[in-house]
């Protein structure tokens, strides 16, 4: 399904749609005001974007930094090309150590790699622990956006979840009760699983440590309780020095959700005594992109999905209707890298108004890429419904008798056309767009009447 | 060729001009710096108590399993960490000493050496970490100066209890870790 065609889905529950657009705004203020709070703000963008600039040209010999110094702090590393290997390499993990069972705290490239399903095939139970990851988990959902899995549901469908999968009174929508009931299902988890698996959100060069981010405290919970700590790292999260977490921790929570810092902060460097930590080194599809001049840029990216919460697409039309792991803006850039054909609507689901560029932490220029995607997509697949119409109107523009005589033709069409033809299935310009009123003369004819 | 070497060919193949690595400057906060820090850790949801409060506080939660590994503590608690993080299960509180605190935004050090357990913060049901209160510092560039290439298999900022906002966005103290945090500033 192509991103209108899902996007008409969720406006279907206007009410829903509404609160959406709201909530995700309401976070976007929150963005605004905290980061207003710090008179650097515009310094430390430039900085992030500095740093990562010289991640991307300087990313094999980081990464090398990064495997030399984890190794030797006992950490074993792993690289895979692509999901499918990412998955196995996973998996052989878990059978060695004879692991039925796993717990999971966020990951988006994990998400990314679809392994939640390669795992299950295989009958290892996974539990995803993030509060909302384990809601849309239940749902046999993906989450719906990068910070805010289960921004998607109301209240009273979590409690009529819970109700059926946790045993909780009937009826009872109140986010305290929900989130206890959540608490004591999922610590029973964390204290049975003897593998964890956690995202990374920043991996040092210069020490090899990485750094994992929470607000619930369920990746520490996870992994603390585990014998083994399996780490998934797509290779652009390298940052080189240990000091560079100065600039990003002080620019993720403000840009995410507002708040100045997550309440944990875990620097993993080496396993506990006795214990094992394992990370998977990812490309599936970075260095493809790192390639690509235009679009390089978007590797920058730190998942604070601020860019999302700014949308005025993504609010309105849901993170399900883009289809991709990442969606929103910046998985619109993301994704037509990965499969140009599947996410060839993506990067017309946007205003080119460019907010998403203006709050991104690391000031990738998310609305030109989208703008060069257009161009790709259109050179690759052509465009088809507003092909006609527009080569039809370049020809009319050209000619001053043609715009004349068009220009009558079109304000007595306009009257009298049926609206049928108007929003026809073929004409997709139609589509939520609504004609203006035709004035009674045209611009030329009031001139010259009202001309002194 | 391995993944790795394919990985690495692959970005080295990418030509590109050197982009130099930017030096971070020292960004000052305004405001007293004990005033902030405080500040900040409410917003976070927790709580700040001098040690008078703390000692007040403590006899009337009746806690029947304390772990303290503060410095400033030592005979508070009544129960001494076991091998096994998961007999932490009912731990109701846990004391431990922080290496220093954050302004800007709450956020405060501790390493394997404060921890004990890398387990002990998170499924302790009630966190309390003391505080040297000269030991704060203005930003998280001088909370990494301070941390500096010190080599600990684990350290982590902590800012606050577990918290989630993943119910329609209503905020809820006490997700999966502690539920709640009181800094005590000595």
């Amino acid at each position: 399904m192509s991103h209108p065609e899902n996007a008409t889905e969720f406006l279907k529950d206007q009410a829903k749609a509404k609160w959406h657009d709201e909530t995700l705004w309401f976070v976007r203020d929150k963005r605004d005001r905290i980061s207003k709070t710090i008179p650097e703000w515009e310094q430390l963008r430039d900085l992030a974007s500095q740093i990562k600039d010289n991640v991307l040209v300087n990313l094999a010999s980081y990464l090398e930094d990064f495997e030399r110094n984890a190794l030797q702090n006992g950490i074993k590393i792993h690289w895979a090309a692509d999901a499918e290997e990412h998955n196995q390499h996973v998996l052989r993990i878990l059978q060695e150590k004879n692991c039925k069972a796993i717990v999971k705290s966020k990951s988006i490239l994990t998400e990314e790699c679809h392994l939640n399903p390669y795992l299950e095939k295989e009958g290892i139970e996974v539990v995803d622990t993030d509060l909302g990851e384990r809601i849309v988990q239940f749902l046999n959902q993906p989450p719906s956006h990068i910070v805010l899995p289960a921004i998607h549901l109301k209240k009273g469908e979590i409690s009529d979840l819970f109700h059926e999968k946790l045993h909780t009174e009937k009826g009872n929508e109140d986010p305290y009760y929900l989130t206890q009931a959540a608490r004591i299902h999922l610590r029973e988890k964390f204290l049975g699983a003897k593998v964890a698996i956690t995202g990374v959100n920043f991996g040092i060069a210069e020490t090899g440590e990485f750094v994992v981010c929470t607000n619930e405290g369920n990746a520490d919970m996870g992994v603390h309780l585990a014998d083994v700590h399996i780490a998934c790292m797509g290779i652009e999260k390298i940052l080189p020095r240990r000091k560079d977490l100065g600039v990003f921790l002080r620019l993720l929570a403000r840009s995410a959700t507002g708040q100045p810092i997550t309440n944990y902060n875990s620097h993993f460097r080496s396993p506990s005594p006795g214990k094992e930590i394992h990370i998977v080194l990812v490309d599936n599809g970075r260095t493809a992109q790192l390639a690509r001049e235009k679009f390089k840029n978007s590797l920058k990216c730190i998942r604070c999905g601020a860019c999302m919460n700014t949308c005025p697409i993504y609010r309105r039309s849901g993170g399900f209707s883009y289809g991709s792991t990442v969606p929103g803006p910046i998985g619109s850039i993301l994704s037509p890298g990965l499969d140009m054909k599947k996410h060839s609507t993506l990067p017309f689901a946007s205003t080119l108004c460019g907010s998403c560029s203006d709050v991104c932490p690391v000031k990738i220029n998310i609305h030109e890429q989208l703008y060069e995607w257009r161009q790709e997509i259109t050179k690759t697949h052509g465009e088809f419904g507003k092909g006609l119409s527009m080569k039809l109107a370049n020809g009319i523009f050209k000619s001053p008798l043609a715009y004349k005589i068009s220009g009558n033709l079109m304000r007595a069409a306009l009257r009298a056309l049926p609206d049928s033809m108007i929003y026809h299935p073929l004409n997709t310009w139609g589509k939520s767009r609504n004609l203006p009123e035709t004035p009674t003369e045209t611009f030329q004819q009031w001139y010259k009447k009202n001309r002194p | 060729m391995s993944s790795r070497e394919k990985i690495l060919a692959a970005i080295r193949g990418v030509s590109s001009e050197s982009k130099s690595l930017p030096e971070i400057p020292d960004f000052p906060l305004s405001g007293d710096l004990e005033e902030v820090f405080s500040q900040s850790i409410l917003g976070n949801k927790g709580e700040i108590l001098s040690k008078a409060e703390f000692e007040k506080w403590l006899p009337s939660m009746n806690f029947q399993k304390v772990i303290s590994l503060s410095a400033h503590f030592r005979t508070t608690g009544n129960l001494t960490l076991p091998e096994d993080p998961h007999e932490l299960e009912d731990l109701e509180l846990a004391i431990l000493d922080g290496q220093f605190g954050v302004a800007e935004n709450g956020a405060i050090w501790l390493e394997d050496t404060n921890l004990g357990l890398r387990a002990l913060p998170f499924i302790t049901e009630h966190l309390v970490i003391v505080l040297d209160r000269s030991k704060l510092v203005e930003t998280m560039h001088q909370g990494y100066d301070l941390v500096g290439n010190a080599h600990s298999g684990f350290g982590l900022f902590i800012a606050g209890p577990s918290k989630t906002a993943d119910i329609e966005q209503s905020l809820v103290i006490g997700a999966h870790g502690a539920k709640s945090l009181r800094v005590v500033l000595v």
